[in-house]
């Protein structure tokens, strides 16, 4: 009941900002991109929140998603949503492929095999030129066409991604609610116990790395026709660092957590600009920072904030 | 009676409108990569703006207007340049662009570019910026086509055609990899090894001991960074005894620095900049190289041609402002596109509507390391 | 052909024991405190980066060397007292973080003291070639070499003989034991992390002259050795240095044998096939996990 609370808060605030700030580069455009972020985040939070999974290489499957919507629509003139929904399958199968082996892996050796698929996505992003237009990417993609709409501006753009969001946040707090939901927090618990209780802990964790590798997959499909133009640089090992950076400091285990991880971050590397080549040193500085003083995320944080200021004030009553 | 007296407020309001309008600076945005793996092409490129604004500032700005230079560093993420671009336009209202260091940067920013009608000075070397002619985007270096046209003229000169390619795997490798490919049989060259590396690898003597046994009379590293630099080295460490040629992207003194004495021979071709002092007195180019040399060696160090490019980029808009009598995008756009006979440190700059760079071939010199410096050989 | 093989084979494991140098940190600090620590190819761009710098102010090579240690070394013991011990109780995941933020943050500073140039240092014995059969190898190579066996052979006489080492391994598996036997962790953890900076440092200066070095430096060598310490089985120093040097020759033979473009991919492919048939890397101890 909370959980839709919250959605129906967030939801409301995407309609009220652009009112408010009308034709904002803040809003609208830096908006768009921690609303994908937050799709990705979100994804990101299943496997590593509940399923108890390091991914280091979550970047590649946004990437997968992005060419593939990308070459489809490109090299094969295919119409923009069978693009989306034959990234959407490819990605997919491509996940669950390779989940079985994978999640074999416990802790560190699990981190670097995502990792190491994440470097090979990459490498062959860079060198397939003939496919994917090697570094300096695949432009001139078309806009993506909704039954007639082409999306085309910021606006539309921010409205259509908002959109998406709040779909994929919905459909994550219903996951964890579900059947699937309780058996990945069994397993994050103890697999081993799960296992003993009945679950089928090998067919939970490739639910969820499926999963989360299709909220990826989306977002690069819409990522793709946003930009008109992509390249391997989007999808590399510092983005997946970036997007597990997001989890953490939004608070792990939690679909609002990874959505304000994802949300914070990418307001504060706009905001980081202006401080140029102090940027690095200060951008390090906060997430050490935070990470000490909040080590539970940024969500937990300062709902814990905000309920011991609640409380202090109702006292003063 | 009245009358006077609303002339003098209709006098008095234009003035002050005309007053407010001429305090009004000139906003030029750019996104550059300051830093990121071409942070030594960035980097220059910001000292150059931000140098020459304060200069032209100093002495009364542009039409009696200051300039403002607005930049981002897009640390070689496309995606951060398209969100820097739209920064720049919604946000900054900026009157043109001179940036887009990379050629990804700049691909990725067109479509915005050209769907707001906003003027845009590119940075970036790859022949496909301008090609096909977009309305509002014109760039100011050589393209990867004529440093590839420049080198293999040098080597049929020679009377070499097996050549080895190793390139890495940076945009400005590839596009200059796309390019040698396709210019090879328009000069008779054939390509007897194609190796490729990482622009961050430490040690490509893997890749040279197959380019050994491939049977070239000469090879060809197109890149740019650290890894041009090692590849030299790695040459003379195998005792690999053929003419290198290197692209323009290490004509700077540092990759001399990095490579020391396995530089020795090493041929290039180079904008002027970096052999200014060797050109005839006559050449209408050498005040304005010496001019900027001194000023941003002075304060900055050794030259570099990437600096230059953003020089000539500033130049060129600056006296398109001029001519265009104010920040009217579209005036300037087509003062851009006007730009006749204009010295900058890369060549002389004639633009047409078709040639949106104005750059000749031989605005390129071929240069050659001697003894720890450039020399002219054609 | 067998003559290239060989060169191969001598510049993989020229490259491999870069990898596994840096590697060897990674298992020092995991060892001592479970945590991965992300900074670690920092440490060994610091190295680098201030011995050149106090080169190039006047101090003899080898002097600039020890004082370059010595202060990263200073680094590693200030990370882990302003940014580890903090957060004493937060999970693995969220000091892992940490640690990104603090690799994020020393890469800033290097920006800021040394500017976005690459440096070298000149190698310390010269560099002319040195033939081996049908191979060519440049001596720094060797110094890397010897470099990394004595301190292999270093850092398992530390664990397996001294009563400091064995302390530091205490502490890894059982943290509430080894402070029940009174070891004091807080001091260890310090320990491990002066001692990964000081073996990150020394890696950074035996390499750069061969390799060259700029504030970015740290990332994709902290990548290689992490890849080379997990891949012999994390916690595991001999299984760092073997995990480099498989890594460093699979790179080259990737490279040489079938395609220069894709030897990353090649390499990493090999990484997954052995992680899938040694699940705890290849000589990583078999976890046993509580119920």
């Amino acid at each position: 009941m909370m959980r839709l609370a919250g959605l129906y808060a967030l939801a409301a605030a995407v309609v009220v900002l652009p009112i408010l700030w009308p034709d904002n580069y803040f809003v609208i455009v830096v908006g768009a991109s921690a609303g994908l972020h937050v799709i990705l985040a979100v994804g990101l939070n299943l496997l590593m929140g509940y399923a108890g999974q390091i991914s280091l290489g979550h970047a590649a499957f946004f990437g997968l998603g992005a060419y593939t919507s990308a070459i489809l629509s490109t090299r094969f003139g295919w119409p923009s949503l069978a693009a989306l929904v034959a990234s959407l399958l490819a990605v997919g199968v491509l996940a669950w492929l390779f989940a079985r082996p994978i999640l074999r892996l416990r802790g560190h050796y699990l981190a670097m095999a995502t990792l190491g698929f994440g470097i090979i996505v990459h490498v062959v992003l860079v060198q397939a030129t003939q496919w994917t237009g090697g570094p300096d990417g695949l432009s001139g993609i078309p806009p993506l066409n909704l039954l007639g709409w082409p999306v085309d501006g910021d606006l539309q753009w921010y409205g259509v991604i908002m959109a998406a969001m709040l779909l994929v946040l919905w459909l994550s707090l219903n996951l964890v609610d579900s059947q699937v939901g309780r058996a990945l927090r069994a397993v994050h618990g103890s697999e081993f116990a799960a296992q003993m209780m009945g679950v089928d802990t090998g067919r939970a964790k490739t639910q969820v790395f499926v999963v989360s590798a299709l909220f990826a997959a989306f977002a690069g499909s819409l990522f793709a026709h946003q930009q008109a133009f992509v390249s391997p640089d989007s999808f590399n090992l510092i983005v997946s660092v970036e997007l597990v950076t997001m989890v953490v400091l939004g608070g792990m285990a939690s679909t609002f957590g990874a959505a304000c991880g994802a949300i914070a971050l990418t307001f504060l590397q706009q905001g980081l600009v202006v401080f140029e080549d102090y940027e690095m040193l200060i951008h390090g500085a906060l997430l050490m920072a935070v990470m000490i003083f909040l080590p539970q995320g940024l969500f937990v944080g300062l709902h814990q904030a905000a309920g011991r200021w609640w409380r202090a004030s109702s006292r003063r009553l | 009676m009245k009358h006077w007296k609303n002339a003098l407020a209709t006098i008095l309001l234009f003035t002050g409108i005309g007053l407010a309008q001429a305090a009004d600076p000139i906003k030029i945005g750019s996104f550059l990569t300051v830093t990121g793996p071409a942070s030594f092409l960035g980097d220059p490129e910001l000292k150059t703006l931000q140098m020459y604004v304060e200069e032209l500032n100093a002495k009364g700005g542009v039409k009696g207007r200051k300039l403002e230079l607005i930049h981002y560093d897009t640390g070689g993420n496309a995606k951060d340049a398209v969100n820097f671009v739209k920064r720049l336009i919604k946000n900054d209202n900026v009157d043109l662009l001179v940036g887009g260091t990379t050629t990804g940067d700049t691909m990725a920013v067109i479509p915005d570019v050209e769907k707001e009608g906003i003027p845009f000075i590119s940075l970036a070397g790859a022949v496909e910026i301008i090609e096909p002619v977009k309305k509002w985007v014109f760039k100011t270096p050589h393209t990867d086509r004529m440093a590839v046209a420049r080198i293999f003229g040098d080597l049929r000169k020679r009377g070499l055609t097996k050549v080895a390619l190793i390139t890495g795997d940076g945009g400005f490798d590839k596009s200059g990899h796309a390019q040698i490919l396709k210019l090879a049989p328009e000069y008779g060259i054939t390509l007897v090894a194609d190796e490729s590396y990482g622009n961050k690898d430490t040690d490509m003597t893997t890749q040279l001991t197959k380019i050994r046994a491939a049977g070239a009379e000469a090879i060809i590293n197109f890149g740019l960074g650290q890894a041009p630099a090692i590849v030299t080295k790695n040459i003379k460490q195998l005792g690999i005894n053929l003419p290198l040629y290197q692209s323009h992207g290490v004509a700077s003194k540092s990759f001399i620095d990095l490579a020391g004495d396995a530089a020795e021979g090493v041929r290039l071709p180079a904008a002027a900049l970096v052999v200014a002092e060797q050109l005839p007195d006559a050449d209408p180019q050498k005040p304005i190289l010496l001019a900027y040399k001194n000023k941003y060696e002075a304060k900055h160090g050794p030259v570099s041609t990437f600096g230059g490019h953003a020089y000539d980029g500033l130049m060129i808009a600056v006296a398109a402002i001029e001519r265009a009598g104010g920040t009217d995008r579209a005036k300037i756009r087509d003062q851009i596109e006007n730009t006749k006979g204009f010295i900058g440190t890369a060549g002389v700059f004639n633009m047409t509507p078709q040639d949106h760079m104005g750059l000749t071939l031989d605005a390129f010199k071929l240069v050659e390391i001697r003894n720890g410096d450039w020399k002219i050989v054609d | 052909m067998p003559e290239q093989l060989f060169q191969f084979l001598v510049t993989g494991i020229t490259v491999g024991s870069l990898y596994a140098l840096v590697g060897l940190g990674f298992a020092l600090i995991y060892n001592a405190s479970d945590v991965v620590n992300f900074a670690q190819g920092e440490f060994v761009m610091l190295g680098a980066m201030a011995a050149i710098a106090l080169l190039s102010a006047g101090l003899p090579l080898p002097l600039a060397a020890v004082v370059a240690t010595l202060a990263t070394v200073a680094v590693g013991l200030l990370l882990e007292r302003f940014a580890i011990e903090p957060a004493a109780g937060a999970s693995v995941v969220a000091t892992i973080i940490i640690t990104i933020g603090a690799a994020i943050f020393l890469r800033g500073v290097a920006l800021l003291l040394w500017g976005k140039d690459f440096h070298s240092l000149p190698p310390f014995s010269g560099d002319a070639p040195i033939r081996l059969g049908g191979a060519t190898v440049l001596p720094q190579s060797l110094w890397v070499l010897g470099a990394t066996v004595l301190l292999v052979i270093v850092v398992r006489t530390f664990f397996n003989r001294t009563l400091l080492g064995k302390a530091l391994l205490a502490c890894a598996f059982n943290r509430t034991a080894a402070q029940a036997v009174g070891i004091n962790v807080k001091v260890m953890l310090r320990l491990a992390y002066g001692l990964s900076a000081g073996l990150g440092a020394l890696a950074g200066i035996l390499i750069a002259p061969i390799t060259f070095s700029s504030y970015e430096a740290g990332v994709m060598l902290g990548l290689k050795g992490f890849s080379a310490a997990i891949v012999g089985g994390i916690g595991n120093p001999m299984g760092a240095v073997a995990g480099g040097l498989l890594l460093g020759v699979l790179e080259v033979l990737g490279a040489g044998l079938v395609s220069s473009g894709y030897k990353d991919a090649i390499a990493f492919v090999f990484v997954l096939m052995v992680l899938f048939f040694e699940p705890t890397g290849l000589f990583g101890h078999k976890v046993a996990e509580r119920v």
